[in-house]
């Protein structure tokens, strides 16, 4: 698979543990896990499915704009696919997607733990997540909601037909599996980490799960009473947000954002962090300016907590508060154009590995970028007033959260599947899965920045004829896509059987998770690790090596 | 019943005594001060929460400190939202 790979396989002491994977075979053993890898794998299982919801309900949204009539769903029926879709990609895929499977799984290999810090409550949060998606799965059957995922009030408390309660209660409960993961990062990035493993010495990784779990444990009560209050106002009439009730139905967007805008940090920080260790593997190279990236990860986390007024500029919010959310919102993307420059700082001068791991990276920072530029746009008052509620917002945000998040879920899943199940994946096929991806993504949702600039809004099925080339260009996009996603399936899963055994070290990468074997055993190490070195201390004279002596 | 179960028992009853006070306080005519003393009252909760239930009076610098962050990262949310109801028309 790759150039290190050639040298003779070195052996750590921990191949002669049963790995995770072998540590019991019963599904009581799974189910009642307290193992970090084994609980990361069953957070993988089940956002996989929710991920398959989300992408049907995506698929008859799709369908239904191949013609500028509403033939194939309702108003209604339309109006509850994409909130079933929202709710679900957002709370039941995204936020969790990274964080509970790859940080889960790697951030005590990373600093060089047993476990994390509270392992039951690990599991804890995961059975959270579980009920939580029983709820969702129940109110996809019973006809679901036609709020949309943001619960806008008074419509929400109000005039909502539908499961409303319901939905709102599903996300209420995962929050909780939010709240419980955020806390154990923090704890175990403080209290767990290896000897000489100093705060200096931390994968960017960890630091951007760090920042991460700040707005989990922060942002996620808002969240919680917020929606707690919309139920109050449905179901015993209380007034709070609905203005005939002597609420404020904008304080509904001030507290809803107030979280929303930071989750939005949760689902693409830990993909940021994501890239840093693929961009540093595949250059075999020091990150550039190691204390900027990891520092921009926690001014992402703490600026991301000022801006969410921007999402307000046309509902009524007062002129001069919209200046200010502008300004800051301007100020948040800072930190992420820094990232963006030291990765490519990084691959200049490399010595560049071109495979799978690395396309995904350089196809997130193309989607990235151009998903944060477009945001930028948006920040700005007068451009947001054309565009606010179109088309135009609707590609911005896919461009972050499906060309950046999901394009890093999968390169992480690539560059991590030889430690996660002890196997290498086929290399031309993984290649051919990304270009596919980076063409069919763009092919989905380029056309809906045109569509929106010239005015398509959101949320709508039926709609000009002039608009029909360009939807029906992102619908077989679409298709291209899914098919771009289902490869990796196949190929991966084949190689769950037939690939070839990986060895501890595949990429010759810098990382403590590397110097244990593949797949790790129960509790990661035999001895304590003692680290030597910083985290990317590239050239390494041996894969197994902690120091660079 | 050891003293640290009744202490917190106490505060306990401390917060629903004040809870009541809220409610009771909601029924009156006290026009613009009724929000002022509302806001006062919730002050005292919280102070009861983190003083009791969290421990802090037990705690040094850094737990205090680190509280305090958060009554700050909460200002954000009330001082932008503020901005915004205050300078409506
Ligand atoms: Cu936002």
């Amino acid at each position: 698979m790759t150039r290190a790979s050639n040298r003779p396989p070195v052996v750590p002491p921990e191949a002669a543990l049963p790995s995770y994977l072998r540590a019991g075979y019963t599904l009581r053993s799974w189910l009642l896990t307290t193992d970090h890898k084994r609980i990361a794998i069953l957070y993988l299982v089940s956002i996989s499915f929710f991920f398959l919801i989300g992408a049907i309900a995506a698929a008859l949204i799709r369908l239904e704009l191949l013609t500028p009539a509403g033939d194939l769903l309702t108003n209604d029926g339309y109006n509850r696919a994409f909130s079933i879709h929202g709710i679900i990609m957002v709370w039941f895929f995204l936020i969790p997607s990274i964080p509970n499977t790859f940080g889960n799984f790697l951030i005590p290999l990373m600093i060089g733990a047993r476990d994390l810090a509270f392992p039951r409550l690990n599991l804890l949060s995961w059975y959270i997540y579980v009920v939580a998606g029983l709820i969702t799965l129940y109110v996809v059957l019973s006809g679901g909601v036609d709020t949309g995922w943001t619960f806008y009030t008074p419509l929400s408390s109000v005039y909502a037909n539908g499961a409303v309660v319901a939905a709102i209660l599903a996300v209420f409960i995962s929050g909780f599996s939010s709240i419980l993961t955020g806390l154990n990062f923090i704890v175990t990035v403080h209290k767990l980490r290896a000897p000489g493993m100093t705060w200096g010495r931390l994968p960017l990784f960890v630091w951007s799960h760090y920042a991460t779990s700040i707005i989990f444990v922060l942002a996620t009560p808002v969240l919680a009473i917020t929606l707690l209050l919309v139920a109050a106002e449905r179901l015993f009439g209380i007034g709070v947000f609905d203005p005939a009730l002597g609420g404020d139905p904008l304080l509904f967007q001030h507290l809803f954002w107030f979280y929303s805008h930071p989750a939005v940090y949760i689902m693409i920080l830990p993909a940021l962090g994501v890239i840093s260790e693929l961009i540093t593997s595949a250059a075999h190279k020091r990150i550039f300016g190691y204390w900027f990236v990891a520092y921009a990860s926690i001014a992402i986390a703490v600026i991301g907590f000022f801006v969410w007024g921007h999402h307000m500029f046309v509902s009524g919010q007062s002129y001069y508060a919209s200046a200010i959310f502008s300004f800051l919102s301007i100020a948040v993307a800072v930190p992420s154009a820094i990232k963006v420059y030291n990765w490519t700082a990084t691959l200049y001068k490399g010595d560049i590995e071109l495979n799978a791991p690395l396309l995904y990276a350089m196809g997130f920072i193309g989607l990235f970028v151009a998903g944060g530029l477009t945001g930028l746009m948006l920040a700005m008052l007068a451009i947001d007033v054309h565009v606010h509620d179109t088309y135009f917002v609707v590609a911005h945000f896919h461009y972050i959260m499906v060309g950046g998040t999901v394009t890093a879920f999968f390169g992480a899943m690539h560059y991590w599947w030889p430690k996660i199940t002890g196997r290498l994946y086929p290399e031309a096929w993984a290649r051919a899965s990304a270009l596919v991806i980076l063409v069919g993504f763009n092919v989905t949702f380029f056309p809906l920045f045109l569509l929106g600039y010239e005015g398509m809004p959101r949320r709508y099925h039926v709609y000009p004829e002039s608009f029909q080339v360009l939807q029906v260009i992102s619908s077989c996009g679409a298709l291209l896509l899914a098919a771009g996603y289902l490869l990796p399936v196949a190929y991966l899963g084949w190689s769950l059987f037939r690939g070839a055994k990986a060895p501890a070290n595949p990429w010759g990468a810098t990382g403590l998770e590397w110097t244990t074997s593949s797949p790790p055993p129960k509790h990661n190490f035999i001895e304590q690790p003692v680290v030597e070195r910083g985290p990317y201390d590239y050239p390494i004279s041996d894969p197994l090596s902690r120091s660079n002596d | 019943m050891s003293i640290a179960v009744r202490r917190l028992l106490l505060a306990w009853i401390g917060l629903i005594a004040l809870l009541a006070l809220t409610v009771g306080l909601a029924f009156l005519p006290l026009g613009a001060a009724k929000p002022a003393a509302a806001y006062l009252i919730a002050t005292a909760k919280a102070a009861l929460v983190l003083w009791y239930f969290m421990e802090l009076r037990r705690e040094g610098g850094l737990p205090r400190l680190a509280a305090g962050a958060g009554f700050v990262w909460l200002s954000v949310l009330l001082v932008l939202t503020a901005a915004d109801f205050l300078s409506r028309n």
